[in-house]
C-alpha cells in the first residue's frame, strides 16, 4: 500500500482510504476521489507543483500534501 | 414559479440560463465562473416563471462561499432543473442523486454537451437513465442551442422522483445506473487532446504558458494601440474637436458652461489631457484611452477562458502563489482584476479559508491595477517611452510578490494546496466570445461612464471651492516631503476613491517631471481600491478585515512613494 503521492505517472491505484478530515474527504469524493475508486496517476510532481491525477474522466489536479494522505492499493 | 438551475461547476449552468431567459451572464471553461445567483424570466404560455442560475456545486455538502450560495437556494425553488455534464455521468449523478434523496421537489436532468459524447465514445441511454432516476431527462448542446426548446417544452414534465430507498453510500447507487445507462468506447486522440496533454507536462507546459502570456498582452496591445491611433484619436481630432469648439465659443469663455463642460482651453484649443470639461475630458478618457483597451483586454480574455486555459496556468503558477499564501486557482481573481477588481474581488469566494481571502483581496487592491487605469498610465507614460511603462508595472509586481511573500509569514495559518478539476480544452465559440466582450463592454460603458463624468465634475467642484487648497495643505507633509509630489496631487488621491482613470488623468494637467509622474501613478495604482470593489470588499472580508487590509494599503503606499522618490532622484531622475 502507498499514497497517490507516490504512485508513478500511468500507474492506476484503488483508493483504500483517505487519512483527513470531513471537509477534505468530502472536497476529494466531490472530484471523484473515493473508497474503492480507481484513479490513475497522469502527471508526478515537477517542481513541487500539484501532481495531476485522473478519477473517472475527470482530470484533477492536488497538491502534494493532499495526495500523501490519499492511501491507495496498486492496480 | 421559481425554477432553480443546479449542477457541478462548469457544466454549462450559465450557458442554459442565458438560452432560456435571454438573460446576461457571463459563461467560461473554468470551474467556478458564476460565484453569484442571477435571476432570469421566462415566459411559458401560460405563466412566467422565474429561472435562477446558481453558483456550481459538487454536492449539497457545501465546501465554499459559492457552493454555500447555491445549496441556500434549493429551499425557496419550486422546480429544480439540475445540469449535468454528459461526458462526465457518473461524478455528476452524485448531486442528482442526492438532490431525489433530500429535496423533495419537481426534477428534471438535463444532460449538457451531449454532442460532445459522441466525440468522446460514450453512450448514453437516455430512456433508461429517465426510468433509473425517476425524473424525465433532457438532452442539449447549450453552446449551440441545441435541444433547449426540447427542454423548455418538457420542463412541465419535471417531477418528485418515485426512486425511494436509495443505497448508501450514494455511489453504490451510481455504479448501479451507470453499468446500465452507459457504454464507453475507445476513440482517438484528436490535436486538441494532444495539445491538452502538451499544456501540462514540463517543459512544454512552460513554453507554452510563455508564449500564451507573451501573445496575449502583444495582442491586447496592439488592438489597444491600434484603435486608438486609428479610430479614437483622428475621431476625437478631426470631428469631435470642431464641435465642442464652437460650443464653447457660443457658451463663451469663463463662463460656468463653458468651464465646467468644456474646461480650460490651452492656447485656445481643447486638450483632452488637460481641459477637463465634462464633454471633452469627461468623454476623452473612458472613450478614447479606456474603451480601446478594455475591448482588447476582454477579447483576448474571453478567448483564454473559452479554451480552457487558465485553470492550466493555475497548475503552473503553483508554486509561486504558495509562496504568496495561496494556491494557483489564485490566478482566476488575479486575471479578472486586471480587467476589473469588482468581479476579481468577488471571485475570491471560490476560496473557503479567512487567511486565503484576506491575502488574495490585499494583493487585489494594491497590485493588481484595473485595465482602465492602466490604459491611464499607458496614456500618461507612454509618451516619455515605454520602458517607463514597464518600470511602473514591474514595480507594481515586484511589490505584489514582496507583500504576499511578507502577509504568508506573518498572517497566522498555512498555505491552503490545490485542489481543482482541469476541465477539457474547448474549441473557442466566436458568437459566445463576441457576446461575452459586448456584455463587459457595455457593463463598462453603463457602470463606469457616468462614475468617471461624476469624477470630473467633483475635480471641477474641488477647484472650484478650493478644497484642493485646504486638503492639499492638511496633507502637504506627505505627499510633498515624503514623495515630493506637489500639494495640488491630494486631488488624484481624492477622486481615485470613485475612479482610478479619472485620478491618474488629473496628474496631467500638474505638468510634473517624470519622477514625479512614475511616483504619482505607482502611489496611485497602490493606496486604495476604487469605492466599487471596496464595496464588495467589505462584504467578502467583513469590515474588521478590510479595516486591516486598508492599514497595509495605505502603509504600503506611503513607503512605496518615499522608496520611489528618493530611489528616483538617487539615480538622478528628475
Amino acid at each position: 500500500m502507498s499514497s497517490l503521492a507516490q504512485l508513478l505517472p500511468g500507474q492506476s491505484a484503488k483508493v483504500i482510504r483517505i487519512e483527513g478530515g470531513r471537509g477534505l474527504k468530502q472536497r476529494l469524493q466531490n472530484l471523484g476521489i473515493r473508497e474503492g475508486a480507481v484513479v490513475k496517476k497522469e502527471r508526478g510532481m515537477f517542481a513541487f507543483g500539484p501532481i495531476i491525477v485522473k478519477a473517472g474522466s475527470t482530470q484533477i489536479a492536488l497538491g502534494r500534501g493532499m495526495a500523501s494522505k490519499v492511501v491507495v492499493e496498486l492496480l | 414559479m421559481k425554477v432553480l438551475l443546479i449542477g457541478n461547476p462548469n457544466v454549462g449552468k450559465s450557458v442554459i440560463f442565458s438560452r432560456l431567459t435571454g438573460a446576461k451572464v457571463i459563461a467560461a471553461n473554468y470551474p467556478g465562473t458564476t460565484v453569484e445567483f442571477a435571476k432570469g424570466l421566462m415566459k411559458f404560455p401560460n405563466i412566467e416563471a422565474e429561472v435562477i442560475d446558481a453558483p456550481g456545486t459538487y454536492s449539497l455538502e457545501p465546501t465554499s462561499k459559492a457552493e454555500e450560495v447555491a445549496t441556500n437556494l434549493i429551499d425557496d425553488a419550486d422546480l429544480i432543473i439540475n445540469v449535468v455534464d454528459a461526458t462526465n455521468l457518473e461524478r455528476n449523478l452524485y448531486l442528482t442523486l442526492e438532490l431525489i434523496r433530500r429535496t423533495n421537489k419537481p426534477l428534471l436532468v438535463v444532460l449538457n454537451m451531449w454532442d460532445e459524447t459522441k466525440h468522446k465514445g460514450i453512450e448514453i441511454d437516455k430512456e433508461k437513465l429517465e426510468h433509473s432516476l425517476g425524473v424525465p431527462v433532457a438532452t442539449t448542446c447549450a453552446l449551440t442551442g441545441e435541444g433547449v426548446k426540447e427542454l423548455v417544452q418538457r420542463i412541465d414534465e419535471a417531477k418528485v422522483s418515485s426512486l425511494k430507498d436509495l443505497k448508501d453510500p450514494i455511489w453504490f447507487e451510481i455504479g448501479e445506473v451507470i453499468e446500465k445507462v452507459q457504454k464507453l468506447s475507445h476513440r482517438h486522440h484528436t490535436p486538441l487532446d494532444v495539445l491538452q496533454d502538451l499544456s501540462i507536462k514540463p517543459p512544454f507546459s512552460f513554453i507554452i504558458a510563455a508564449a500564451v502570456v507573451f501573445f496575449s498582452f502583444s495582442i491586447i496591445r496592439f488592438i489597444g494601440e491600434g484603435l486608438i491611433n486609428y479610430i479614437f484619436d483622428p475621431f476625437f481630432e478631426n470631428f469631435y474637436s470642431p464641435i465642442m469648439m464652437k460650443l464653447s465659443s457660443f457658451f463663451g469663455e469663463g463662463s460656468f458652461l463653458q468651464s465646467t463642460l468644456i474646461g480650460d482651453l490651452i492656447g485656445g484649443e481643447i486638450d483632452y489631457g488637460v481641459s477637463f470639461g465634462l464633454l471633452t475630458t469627461g468623454f476623452y478618457i473612458p472613450v478614447a484611452v479606456v474603451l480601446p483597451y478594455i475591448f482588447s483586454f476582454y477579447f483576448i480574455l474571453g478567448l483564454l477562458e473559452d479554451w480552457g486555459y487558465l485553470p492550466r496556468l493555475a497548475i503552473l503558477g503553483d508554486r509561486l502563489f504558495h509562496k504568496l499564501g495561496l494556491h494557483g486557482y489564485a490566478i482566476i481573481p488575479m486575471i479578472l482584476g486586471l480587467g476589473c477588481n469588482v468581479p476579481g474581488a468577488l471571485a475570491s469566494r471560490l476560496f473557503e479559508a479567512r487567511r486565503e481571502k484576506f491575502i488574495t483581496a490585499t494583493l487585489l487592491a494594491i497590485a493588481v491595477p484595473c485595465m482602465a487605469q492602466t490604459a491611464m498610465i499607458i496614456n500618461l507614460l507612454g509618451r516619455f517611452g515605454g520602458q517607463y511603462v514597464l518600470l511602473v508595472f514591474s514595480i507594481i509586481f515586484c511589490l505584489w510578490l514582496t507583500l504576499g511573500r511578507i502577509m504568508n509569514v506573518f498572517i497566522r495559518g498555512q498555505s491552503p494546496e490545490i485542489l481543482i478539476e482541469i476541465p477539457p480544452y474547448r474549441m473557442p465559440h466566436l458568437k459566445s466570445i463576441l457576446k461575452k466582450l459586448w456584455m463587459r463592454i457595455s457593463w463598462f460603458l453603463k457602470e463606469a461612464f457616468p462614475l468617471v463624468l461624476l469624477g470630473i465634475l467633483i475635480v471641477n467642484i474641488l477647484y472650484f471651492l478650493r478644497i484642493i487648497d485646504f486638503l492639499g495643505g492638511i496633507f502637504s507633509p506627505i505627499i510633498t516631503k515624503l514623495w515630493g509630489l506637489p500639494q495640488e496631487t491630494v486631488g488624484a488621491l481624492v477622486v481615485g476613491f470613485l475612479r482610478k482613470d479619472v485620478a491618474v488623468g488629473m496628474l496631467r494637467p500638474l505638468n510634473l517631471s517624470l519622477r514625479q509622474l512614475i511616483t504619482g501613478v505607482t502611489i496611485l495604482a497602490i493606496y486604495f481600491p476604487c469605492v466599487a470593489t471596496f464595496m464588495v470588499l467589505v462584504k467578502e472580508l467583513g469590515i474588521k478585515d478590510m479595516l486591516k487590509s486598508t492599514l497595509i494599503m495605505l502603509f504600503t503606499a506611503t513607503l512605496v512613494g518615499f522608496a520611489l522618490n528618493n530611489i528616483l532622484s538617487f539615480i538622478g531622475m528628475q
